[in-house]
């Protein structure tokens, strides 16, 4: 983990609710960083919003040492986020947490989004590109004007299908039978989820029915981010045995049959 | 050349300077030197595994946090065979911060953990909710403070750390009931219990519902509190609540405060307390100050004012 000032390249709005930050990290390596993999970042150099925000790694640039990220504004933290410049310095804490596991000899990867979940598993379908390892990508999100980076992910060659609340197509139901064709046709053998509860309890039945490799990114409020706040935990289940856990030390990848998502 | 050491009680500390219990842990090592820091206070433990809150356990309010993550611990087993051999290999004394739900369970860890050669003082955290009593803190009932504290005067020669409860009509009398008991020092304070309300879901920011408030916003509260308890108390304080920088820290001092904790800043800015440090340098070569301890209490207050008892008169 590196504290670092970076500095801002672009930072631009991408769709109504969404923008696309990009920095350059000047004195250590971005390719010490993996898909899963956030950082804690300040937002404004003053107290307001006083706490860091994590932030999942979406894109990692090794040739021009740069990163990428996606977000959605919401509260105080991105609002102030959105207002930063190019050249400005972005004070990043980081990379934190662990990352995606892709098992070897996997023949085909499928990554269930919804909204800004797609950020965090476009770092992993980027891996699998450079890997050769098939992707198959469902990005869920309310409008379609909401979908995001579907194009730079078919850039790569990760085939996209997108789904939203408008026309009803992202109803379970419907993302279901999308998904049990995936898992059928393209011999996909490992499920990756981030952003919606349903949409992760669904891929947790349909991992166990099909007996399929399955993580998840999970996402909390945190403080520290370095495992001495006990802020961000979840509960996992080993057996008849449940844990406490820290999003922040021991995920945010964690695999999707062992924890309890009610 | 300036001298930063300080003493509280028997232990004598480098600099005053050391984490809040619950903001530091041993990952912090990978960014900030721990044997700089004035001492070490790892997250209170309980004696048992404890589960802690339901998430959101965190909430951010303007200039603070909002916390109530319920103490979740691996219990004394882990602390005595994980976290003290972890502490114990830096120079930086390690504080041992004790939680429990009644007085007797306080004196039991307490003679265990200060048994431990690598312990060098405890800190008890009263100002958890006493089972026994309605889930009243302890730090909130004089009588019950004494009692605690008397009872874990009696396990340990070592140096007892009354962390005191900010939420109370008149903490001064809480402090003489801690010293009375016999502690050796004060830290003032916890968190003040504070609660926040989402306005659009009409749902409380965190589980809890309630929660206890730290962060830069209630500094201004415990410089009081410090003030508060200076002028009843002989015994050392450690001021903790909303300290960012190295002035924070003196002013702290300068209200009577002997050390420092610091605790949401670390989440801030991860290398906060190392800042400070020389931050709080900086003030004393620009005043000249030798000794740190040439500050502490040396507000200058009014002529003829009486804040011995003065609570905050309208009359």
């Amino acid at each position: 983990m590196n504290l670092t000032k970076a500095k801002i390249i672009s930072n631009e709005q991408i769709s109504l609710r969404y923008y696309h930050m990009k920095i350059a990290i000047p004195d250590w390596s971005v390719s010490e960083v993996q898909a899963g993999q956030f950082f804690h970042i300040r937002t404004t150099d003053d107290f307001s919003p006083l706490l860091r925000r994590p932030f999942s790694i979406y894109r990692i640039n090794e040739l021009d040492n740069t990163l990428e990220f996606l977000y959605l504004v919401k509260g105080a933290g991105t609002k102030r986020l959105a207002e930063r410049k190019p050249n400005e310095l972005l004070d990043i804490f980081g990379p934190l947490g662990n990352t995606f596991t892709i098992p070897e000899m996997s023949r085909g990867l499928m990554l269930v989004a919804r909204g800004v979940g797609i950020a965090t598993l476009s770092a992993l379908a980027f891996a699998a590109g450079k890997k050769g390892v098939p992707c198959f990508a469902i990005l869920s999100a309310r409008t379609k004007e909401d979908i995001l980076v579907e194009k730079e992910l078919n850039e790569v060659g990760i085939k996209t299908f997108l789904v939203n609340d408008l026309d009803s197509t992202s109803d379970l139901a419907n993302v279901k039978v999308m998904a049990e064709e995936l898992i059928n046709s393209k011999q996909v053998d490992s499920i990756y989820t981030c952003g919606s509860k349903r949409l992760s309890i669904l891929m947790k039945d349909m991992a166990e029915k099909h007996q399929l490799f399955a993580e998840i990114a999970l996402e909390e409020n945190m403080g520290c981010a370095m495992g001495a706040c006990y802020a961000c935990v979840c509960d996992i289940k080993e057996g008849n045995e449940i844990q406490t856990i820290r999003i922040c030390q021991d995920g945010p990848v964690l695999p999707l049959k062992k924890v309890v998502l009610s | 050349m300036s001298h930063l050491e300080v003493s509280i009680g028997s232990l004598k500390l480098k600099n005053p300077i050391m984490p809040a219990s619950g903001t530091f842990g041993e990952e912090m090592m990978k960014v900030i030197d721990f044997n700089q820091l004035g001492a070490l206070l790892p997250k209170s433990f309980t004696k048992s595994v404890r589960k802690g809150n339901a998430t959101p356990r965190i909430c951010e309010t303007v200039g603070g946090m909002i916390n109530s993550i319920g103490i979740q611990s691996k219990g004394i087993d882990y602390y005595q065979n994980v976290t003290v051999p972890f502490y114990s290999q830096f120079s930086s004394p390690l504080i041992s911060s004790i939680s429990a739900d009644s007085i007797e369970e306080f004196a039991e860890v307490s003679e265990k953990i200060a048994a431990k050669k690598e312990v060098a003082a405890l800190e008890l955290n009263i100002s958890c909710p006493n089972l026994k009593n309605n889930g009243l803190a302890f730090g909130m009932d004089e009588e019950a403070t004494r009692k605690l504290v008397k009872s874990v005067r009696q396990v340990t020669d070592k140096p007892i750390i009354a962390k005191l409860s900010p939420n109370v009509t008149n903490i001064g009398v809480i402090a003489l009931a801690a010293e009375d008991g016999g502690a050796d020092a004060l830290t003032v304070a916890n968190t003040f219990i504070a609660m926040s309300i989402d306005v659009h879901t009409r749902k409380p920011k965190i589980a809890n519902v309630i929660g206890g408030i730290s962060g830069p916003a209630i500094k201004p509260l415990v410089v009081r509190l410090i003030h508060q308890v200076y002028q009843v108390s002989s015994l050392p304080i450690i001021g903790c609540g909303g300290v960012m920088c190295g002035e924070d820290a003196i002013e702290m001092i300068l209200a009577g405060a002997t050390a420092v904790q610091v605790g949401t800043a670390n989440f801030v800015n991860p290398t906060a307390m190392v800042t400070l440090i020389e931050e709080i340098e900086n003030y004393m070569r620009q005043y000249k100050i030798e000794n740190i301890t040439d500050l502490i209490g040396q507000v200058i207050l009014p002529e003829g004012a009486n804040h011995k008892n003065d609570m905050g008169s309208c009359n």
